[in-house]
């Protein structure tokens, strides 16, 4: 067999002085990089760099270098690049990979600021006065109707109009990831923290195991091209439906599950035979144009006893001319996911290099919206590498009503980006099936770690209001003013609707 | 600071000068201004017009536009009289006038329609000419000095009204001009406002979806047009507009009875955009009474007080005590809880299903459509 011309991108450095020769390491790695013989023996072209052996190594004996092989400059010709061609000389395959974009596009949110207060609006301090986070998703009216009450008052005149809307204690939510690319023991611990925290979690496309049944408050049914799971039932059982059409780190094409992590669990829950491959088709079937959105729109309002129904797409070129039909067609929110989320798998080529950053898109949607004067008919969810609780305050000032985090929840239960999710091999349990590996994750601390980090970005949040001299989410949600751009040219700042510092 | 004699008896506007005063440190000098309503029983039904010009071609070219769209019965300089500490005054007319009718009937507009879209043209239009207010049988009295200053060069003692409303001005944002003192009026309406509005930015974007352009970018605009879109446009009533402008908070709303705590939570969810945060006390003026609100949490000062038939709301009891040295009764409203003061036998200026129908009412803004397009011509 001819040999690879891919080198190692790591080295696993054993500083066999201080190893115990325990075989821990061995049994941690997710991808089989040790062999053991009196002492582990490194395979360094295995390591994904995940880190797993080095945390649980009791010797702390393990570390992880880039493997620093000097290659001829060349700015035109990256290292990857070269790689990536050799690998497909080898292979004639689509290069596949996971997790969210890593190159280096702009990151527009690290060039905005928010503003904060002196003097004659003043500052308030959210340790000692209310703060206020709560967030209805979901359709509102225009305008609310009153009538006398008969003893002096007034009473709503109709519905509450927030009928189709979910009530959430802070305006972040967990995004969509499947059942069957996540291990069921995260999902496990995703529903318990939504419950805990007043949020919801995402089925994604992979149905609703029942264990999640007594957390279908908190859980927002996904309708996927491929129907994973979908019954009557299933619908019932959310608190809000979404019809998938697209993701940030994969537009345009559909979900891929590897038959390997389809085991009898994952296949009865998406209702699929074991061990086939879940491949959904790129576009839905039944949807070709904004009309048939509509009639998929009210057959799930219809199956379901009108429930919040949503639709997510993906940030693209139209994406306001888009987002604008999906409110016309009866969406109660649209989910706005950039191109730099992430996913269990992806072709690398579409992954790298198709989609817009979610801070143009989510611009551009709200404003279009507020044109057309249907800003109120929806609400919108921003996703697509929130980061930090900052990045979230930053989507908000840009007109998301909420925001949803898919990467930094995986984080908060161990991940370390090492983008080897489509192996199915994932060391710390997340992105697998297998028992030996999920069983790494106890939902009970999953759980606590999401809450806690729910828990933290909403105290920043309410840090970052008091700032703002405004004790209530509402009066951040939209207020470009109250941001500013360093750095960003004229042509984005007019499309976010940001000044520039200074001004 | 705003006063109200809800019997109807009319009060010298020596009283309110005397309440902004003992005040003068809460402004620098900069621009002070009161309005007053029922100051001109003998015109009770023309529109009153309080104009500024900078010179005479502004004067000559808005009064143009006056006699084109009205009947003008009288036309008179603004009596005042020399004061000092007030300088550069621009020239200050009156008019008291009545729409001419076939426009009105050929426009198929309200006569109040008609009047705003006059006010925005003549402002956009015409260089140097401002109208100061538009109401009838009221007017403000408004300019850059203290208001003590601009109370006595005005000789606001001569004239009496039910509702007066003051303002000391300390401005931060944008320069002392006269025409930019409070009151900020249009109609009957005026409002004064002390404090700033940190959510200024989704509250404009909220209300430019509906047609409105907040174009001197003050935060006292900005509340009179959300009262119009609360009131005119969307028919709540005086309170729930002030609930929606200053609403609850959440852990209030929990606690209140399933009815109310639906319709709050309603009001929270839809106007959420519109709500006023920050620090706030304003007071809203009309004919037929006024109402004062504070923000959401109290960051600014209000006190108010009743004696006998006058309710007074001001930022400090000091200007209550000024006027009634004994009240009945003084408190600190509650932070969101407007207070609001009726003259007896007057109809409130609002609707919702208790009071009139959405043409017979007069209140601000009614045609800002209209404005919009007269201010892209002007560009
Ligand atoms: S886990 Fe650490 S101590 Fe144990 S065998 Fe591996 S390297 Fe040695
Ligand atoms: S893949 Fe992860 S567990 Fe395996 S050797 Fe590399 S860092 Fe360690
Ligand atoms: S989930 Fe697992 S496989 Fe995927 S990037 Fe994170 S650590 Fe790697």
């Amino acid at each position: 067999m001819q040999q690879t011309f891919v080198q190692p991108e790591f080295r696993v450095k054993i500083d066999y002085d201080k190893c115990h020769k325990c075989g821990r390491c061995v049994q941690q790695c997710g991808w089989g990089v040790y062999d053991f013989n009196e002492r582990p023996i490194p395979h360094d072209e295995k390591c994904r760099a995940c880190h797993r052996c080095v945390t649980y190594c009791p010797a702390h004996c393990i570390t992880i270098e880039k493997n620093t092989l000097a290659f001829r400059d060349n700015d035109n010709w990256s290292t990857d690049a070269r790689k990536a061609v050799w690998k497909q000389a080898e292979t004639g395959g689509v290069l596949l990979t996971s997790m969210g974009n890593p190159r280096p596009y702009e990151r527009i949110f690290d060039k905005l600021v928010l503003d904060a207060c002196q003097v004659t609006n003043p500052s308030i301090d959210p340790l000692r006065e209310p703060m206020e986070l709560r967030t209805y998703l979901g359709r509102k009216s225009d305008s609310v109707a009153v009538e006398p009450n008969g003893t002096g008052g007034f009473k709503l005149a109709g519905s509450t109009g927030l009928e189709r809307n979910v009530k959430l204690d802070t305006p972040i939510i967990f995004a969509p990831m499947s059942y069957g690319s996540v291990s069921l023991n995260v999902h496990r611990s995703l529903a318990m923290a939504a419950e805990r925290c007043g949020i919801l979690m995402n089925t994604g496309e992979g149905g609703l195991h029942e264990d999640l049944y007594p957390y279908q408050d908190n859980v927002i049914v996904q309708v996927a091209s491929g129907r994973f799971g979908v019954s009557p039932e299933y619908l019932q059982r959310g608190a809000a439906i979404e019809i998938k059409i697209g993701q940030g780190a994969k537009p345009g094409i559909g979900g891929h599950l590897p038959g390997e992590k389809i085991d009898r669990e994952v296949s009865s829950t998406r209702m699929i035979p074991q061990g086939s491959d879940a491949i959904s088709p790129a576009p839905h079937h039944d949807i070709y144009s904004i009309e048939d959105l509509r009639q998929l729109i009210y057959a799930l309002k219809e199956a379901s006893g009108y429930k919040t129904v949503g639709v997510k797409i993906a940030a693209v070129h139209n994406v306001a001319a888009i987002a604008s039909g999906i409110v016309r067609a009866g969406a109660d929110y649209i989910y706005l996911d950039g191109f730099k989320g992430g996913t269990g798998a992806a072709p690398q080529v579409i992954r790298d290099h198709i989609g817009i950053p979610i801070e143009i898109a989510l611009a551009a949607v709200d404003q279009r919206l507020r044109d057309e004067g249907i800003r109120n008919q929806t609400s919108i969810i921003a996703a697509g590498s929130i980061r930090s609780s900052a990045d979230a305050a930053k989507a908000i000032a840009l007109g998301a009503d909420v925001v949803a985090i898919g990467t930094a929840t995986l984080l908060a239960l161990g991940c370390h980006l090492c983008q080897s999710c489509h192996t199915g091999k994932c060391s710390w349990g997340i992105t697998t099936q297998k028992p030996e590996l999920t069983r790494r994750i106890d939902p009970e601390w999953g759980a606590e770690r999401l809450t806690n980090l729910i828990h933290a970005w909403s105290h920043e949040l309410q840090e970052i209001l008091g700032a703002l001299g405004v004790n209530a989410v509402e009066s951040l949600r939209g207020s470009r003013e109250r941001l500013r751009s360093v750095g960003l040219d004229e042509q984005t700042c007019r499309i976010l609707g940001v000044k520039p510092a200074g001004l | 600071m705003g006063i109200c004699d809800e019997s109807g008896a009319l009060m010298s506007g020596e009283e309110p000068i005397l309440a902004m005063a003992v005040q003068r440190d809460r402004g620098n000098g900069l621009g002070g201004g009161f309005a007053g309503y029922g100051i001109y029983p003998e015109f009770p039904d023309h529109f009153c017009f309080h104009m500024m010009y900078h010179d005479l071609k502004a004067k000559e070219e808005a009064e143009a536009i006056l006699d084109q769209h009205f009947l003008i019965e009288v036309a008179e300089p603004m009596p005042t009289r020399p004061v000092k500490g007030i300088t550069d005054a621009p020239l200050l007319w009156r008019y008291f006038m009545t729409p001419h009718a076939h426009l009105l009937e050929e426009r198929e507009v309200t006569a109040e329609d008609y009047v705003v879209s006059v006010v925005m043209l003549v402002n956009a239009r015409v260089d140097g000419a401002f109208v100061a207010s538009s109401g009838k049988n009221m007017g403000a009295f408004k300019g850059v000095g203290y208001p003590e200053e601009i109370g006595h060069y005005f000789r606001l003692e001569e004239y009496a009204g039910h509702t007066w409303v003051g303002h000391n001005r300390f401005p931060t944002n944008t320069p002392g001009w006269w025409g930019g003192a409070h009151p900020f009026t249009l109609l009957d309406w005026s409002i004064v406002h002390n404090g700033e509005i940190s959510s200024y930015g989704i509250n404009s974007r909220y209300l430019e979806q509906f047609g409105y352009t907040c174009s001197l970018g003050t935060d006292t605009e900005v509340a009179a047009y959300l009262f119009d879109l609360l009131l005119r446009r969307h028919k709540l009533p005086l309170e729930l507009a002030c609930k929606a402008l200053a609403p609850a908070l959440w852990t209030e709303i929990d606690r209140m009875d399933p009815e109310q705590a639906a319709l709050m939570s309603s009001l929270r969810a839809v106007y959420g955009p519109g709500m006023l945060n920050g620090p706030f006390a304003i007071v809203l003026g009309f004919n037929g009474g006024m109402v004062a609100l504070n923000d959401r949490i109290k960051l600014r000062p209000l006190v108010a007080a009743r004696s006998g038939s006058k309710l007074m709301v001001a930022s400090e009891e000091s200007a209550i005590r000024t006027i009634m040295p004994e009240p009945d009764d003084v408190w600190m409203p509650k932070a969101g809880e407007p207070v609001i003061a009726r003259v007896k036998g007057m109809d409130l200026p609002f609707h919702s299903q208790l009071h009139a129908s959405p043409a017979e009412i007069s209140c601000a803004v009614t045609a800002v459509e209209t404005a919009c397009e007269i201010e892209e011509v002007a560009v």
